[in-house]
């Protein structure tokens, strides 16, 4: 009983330190007052001005397109990539995996510097591309590493069975393995995007003029004192996200373990 | 049959080339030469000068520290979550996820209104009589905030692989005459070792070249190796000074990369 | 799973569109690069509608953190708004092109004055337009600080340990050890600016943190009992906190002006000069100066003032033959490389 009870108390400790300050910040949204120093009252204002407010809305909406399409494309590039690295040999193999390593560990600061010295060295001009491509490149890896796993699990006589049947590889491979590999393929999806979403650094070093994410928004008014519009923006895409995640755990599935286990 | 499929890893082939490795050659291009584009080893041999040192030094005591620390939260936290009810459990996971959903810029100056002077900590404390604390731009804020950051990389693979550990295994061990201590010892903890390895290098090679927890939480008085390498390049201009000492860190990031494959055979940090 | 994919995709497409709102503009655009919290936003707007030319703006926080995104040419603006020090620099490395001052007609609402001091680091009054000007001075806390400040000595002083707010930038955290300890703001003679590192290391303790635009929060909320900060921010935090005061130390500070520069790699010179004539206008440069709180060097603008004490403000216009003031100039490639690198040693003691 007791150790249950302290299981409970520690538990919730942890989600105290966790939650700690998004509770500020969304206490921080209701703020009438702009610094950050001072409660002057409850308010909603900064809700109804922040829609108004059109360099946040650029920069939700650069940071989402983004997160997005950079998701989307290393999806592709990545399940691709994924199912080829599976049927090489074992030295290939492993040269591959060894390289999709590489962005995943390496220091985010590194990587944002050497993105910024390849696109100098070929006289690129920062700005949405750029950063685009990086995004990319360093959320291929996660979608590697989501379906993998599930290509392992995959049962290669039934896709055999279709061969013999007369099915095309590729009718075959849509009916057979795809279906196998899609929750790996959806998690690699939503972690990229995750990612791609909370990235400073990199988007840091390769941003241009003009253009901001919400994250590189943030930094430049960290400095200069943050808008309170931000904090009630942030604030609506976490409910949001909160929503979300209720909605999806009343109808349990049996798929949703596998994407924690991811 | 098998050689078509091995083909679709072509454009991987050619993005890795262009925006991997090149992009990587780059750095060590500017890091081995000096400012006329000759051969030096300058640039990686200044990371022994003082202050170089001093920077490199604290980062690397700072985020082990916060390394250690999140592994102690998060061990028995996920050893906790493992043995709830598993749909239960997939929803607390998730909860653990959901704050990286907030920016974690904002979530680190929303530590900054919580420790200031004046701030919200203070306030309460000051209401209830308590000695106020003093930590915000001090390294202690600075391992605050990197162990909140970083906490959910390292509860993650921890929950990976507890979650996987066979129940008959345990209760094997505990038929045979251990006490939970000798069945942890023995049983849990050495199965749970590729979790553990991967949760510490994913929680310490961010930790050792975070720039932004630093400036946010540090006041710019605290100067880690990631500071140091963004000033060169974003201040100074010096590029091959910054690659030089970005070269050096790779060396730890190596290191790191070298235990974790021993340990995960997989090929993957966070399958 | 999936249901979840779907809903987060929905989710980010709705809020996709709500942003998306880019007009393209018929007469091109103007690429801005500016200080942080440097102009009227309306102004911005203003100029857009009566030109339709686009404002792309993008801000930095200290002279060397521009000048590197300048240099490498990775990043094209089209008007950028330095110091006179890093002016010099950039006209040195050949960075900047001549203003056609046929298309800034407005330019001579600039006070003559002020072009005469840009001449200490644009000789010929062919790359520059000035912007604003101000001096570095203390910003203190009555309710904090009892004695009258007059001197650097108060950063020094341990009464005020973890109250006191550096300038998180080398050249303005140097020039106030080197004012304190007497000598020329621009030395570069090592014996003295290792003394100022010195002095900068002995006060690194007392100090709670190096900040740049953050200090005029700081001490609206009473962070902090003093600070050192521009003068144009004095009138604004003054404003939102009654106890604040500003004074420029006996010893001697920096006067400074910002002024609008066209770079070599501008792709729309022409839209650039028309921006800058732009800022010059009377008007403009009120609306500018009631929004910043920083000095004006446009004698039509500040005759518009209707505010009696603002327009006679000791801050915003002080009396310069009262103060010992040098203005900041280029010290070459090595002393820049000293100087950092001294500053260095000062953020990783």
């Amino acid at each position: 009983m007791i150790v249950n009870r302290l299981k409970k108390i520690y538990v919730a400790l942890i989600f105290i330190l966790l939650y700690a300050p998004i509770l500020t910040l969304i206490v921080l949204s209701f703020n009438a007052s702009k610094t950050r120093a001072k409660w002057g009252g409850f308010t909603i204002k900064w809700y109804l001005s922040l829609f108004q407010n059109e360099q946040i809305m650029t920069a939700l909406s650069t940071t989402l397109i983004i997160a997005f399409v950079s998701a989307l494309i290393a999806t592709v590039i990545g399940t691709a990539a994924s199912i080829g690295i599976f049927s090489m040999k074992k030295g290939w193999r492993t040269f591959y995996l060894g390289v999709t390593n590489i962005p995943m560990l390496n220091a985010d600061i590194v990587t944002g510097i050497s993105f910024m010295l390849l696109y100098i060295a070929i006289g690129a001009s920062f700005g949405f591309p750029t950063v685009l491509l990086a995004h990319i490149t360093f959320n291929i890896p996660y979608v590697i590493l989501s379906v993998m796993p599930k290509l392992k699990q995959v049962n290669y006589s039934t896709y055999e069975a279709a061969l013999d049947l007369g099915a095309s590889p590729v009718y075959a491979f849509f009916k057979v393995i795809f279906p196998e590999i899609l929750s790996g393929v959806a998690s690699g999806f939503l972690l990229s995007f995750t990612m791609s979403l909370d990235d400073f650094i990199i988007t840091h070093f390769t941003k241009g003029p003009g253009f901001d994410t919400l994250s590189t928004k943030i930094y430049t008014e960290v400095k200069k004192g943050i808008k309170p519009e931000m904090y009630a923006l942030s604030t609506l895409l976490f409910l949001s996200v909160l929503i979300l995640l209720f909605l999806v755990n009343k109808t349990p599935r049996k798929e949703k373990k596998q994407i924690i286990k991811e | 049959m098998k050689n078509n499929r091995r083909l679709l890893a072509t454009p991987y082939f050619f993005w890795a080339a262009a925006f991997i490795i090149i992009p990587l050659g780059m750095v060590f291009y500017y890091g081995l030469t000096d400012k006329s584009g000759a051969l030096s080893f300058s640039n990686i041999s200044a990371i022994a000068s003082p202050e170089n040192w001093k920077a490199l030094m604290l980062s690397l005591l700072l985020s082990l520290i916060s390394t250690l620390i999140c592994l102690l939260l998060a061990y028995p936290l996920a050893l906790i979550l493992c043995n709830l009810h598993v749909n239960q459990s997939s929803f607390i996971v998730l909860i653990f996820i959901l704050p990286m959903w907030m920016n974690f810029l904002l979530r680190t100056l929303a530590w900054q209104t919580l420790l200031e002077k004046t701030g919200v900590i203070n306030s309460i404390l000051k209401f209830l009589h308590l000695p106020v604390m003093d930590i915000i731009n001090t390294p202690y804020a600075i391992i605050l905030g990197m162990v909140y950051n970083f906490l959910p990389f390292m509860v993650l693979p921890l929950f990976n692989v507890l979650s996987k550990i066979d129940r008959n295994v345990v209760n094997a061990a505990r038929d045979l005459g251990a006490n939970s201590f000798q069945t942890f010892v023995k049983i849990i903890f050495p199965l749970s070792l590729p979790g553990v390895i991967s949760g510490i290098t994913m929680v310490f090679v961010p930790a050792l070249t975070t720039f932004v927890i630093s400036d946010l939480l540090g006041g710019s008085k605290i100067l880690l190796i990631g500071n140091v390498i963004e000033q060169e390049f974003k201040q100074a201009s010096n590029w091959h000074a910054g690659s030089g000492l970005s070269l050096v860190l790779m060396i730890f990031i190596i290191i790191s990369m070298i235990i974790t494959e021993k340990y995960d055979k997989d090929g993957g940090v966070i399958s | 799973m999936k249901k979840s994919l779907v809903l987060l995709l929905c989710l980010c497409l709705g809020l996709m569109t709500i942003g998306c709102g880019s007009k393209s503009s018929p007469n091109g655009k103007v690429v801005v690069y500016n200080w942080g919290e440097y102009i009227d936003p309306d102004v911005l707007t203003m100029f857009q509608e009566e030109t339709g030319i686009e404002v792309v703006y993008d801000e930095f926080e200290t002279n060397e953190i521009m000048y590197p995104k300048v240099e490498s040419g990775a990043s094209k603006y089209d008007v950028i708004c330095p110091s006179d020090y890093m002016i010099q620099k950039m006209i040195e490395h050949d960075l900047l092109s001549e203003i056609n001052f046929d298309n800034v007609p407005n330019s001579t609402n600039i006070g003559k004055d002020y072009w005469t001091q840009s001449k200490q680091f644009d000789p010929d009054n062919l790359y520059s337009v000035p912007y604003c000007w101000g001096t570095v001075g203390i910003l203190y806390n009555k309710t904090m600080v009892d004695e009258p400040v007059t001197s650097w000595s108060v950063l020094w002083d341990e009464k005020y340990a973890d109250n006191i707010l550096m300038q998180d930038s080398v050249r303005d955290a140097f020039m106030v050890a080197l004012s304190y300890a007497g000598h020329s703001i621009n030395s570069t003679d090592p014996a003295q600016l290792e003394e100022a590192r010195d002095l900068l290391i002995q006060q690194k303790p007392l100090t709670q943190a190096y900040v740049i635009d953050q200090v005029r929060d700081k001490m609206i909320g009473g962070e902090a009992a003093i600070g050192v900060i521009y003068s144009g921010e004095a009138i604004f935090t003054q404003r939102e906190n009654p106890d604040l005061e500003y004074v420029i130390p006996d010893e001697g500070t920096n006067i400074w002006i910002d002024s609008w520069v066209i770079p070599k790699n501008a792709e729309n010179k022409e839209n650039a000069e028309k921006f800058i004539d732009y800022m010059c206008r009377a008007d403009i440069a009120l609306k500018n100066f009631d929004y910043i709180t920083y000095s004006t060097p446009n004698d039509a603008a500040k005759e518009l003032i209707e505010d009696d004490d603002i327009r006679n403000s000791q801050i915003a216009f002080p009396d310069l033959s009262q103060y010992k003031l040098s203005t900041f100039s280029y010290l070459g490639e090595e002393m820049d490389e000293y100087y950092n690198q001294l500053w260095k040693e000062v953020k990783s003691e």
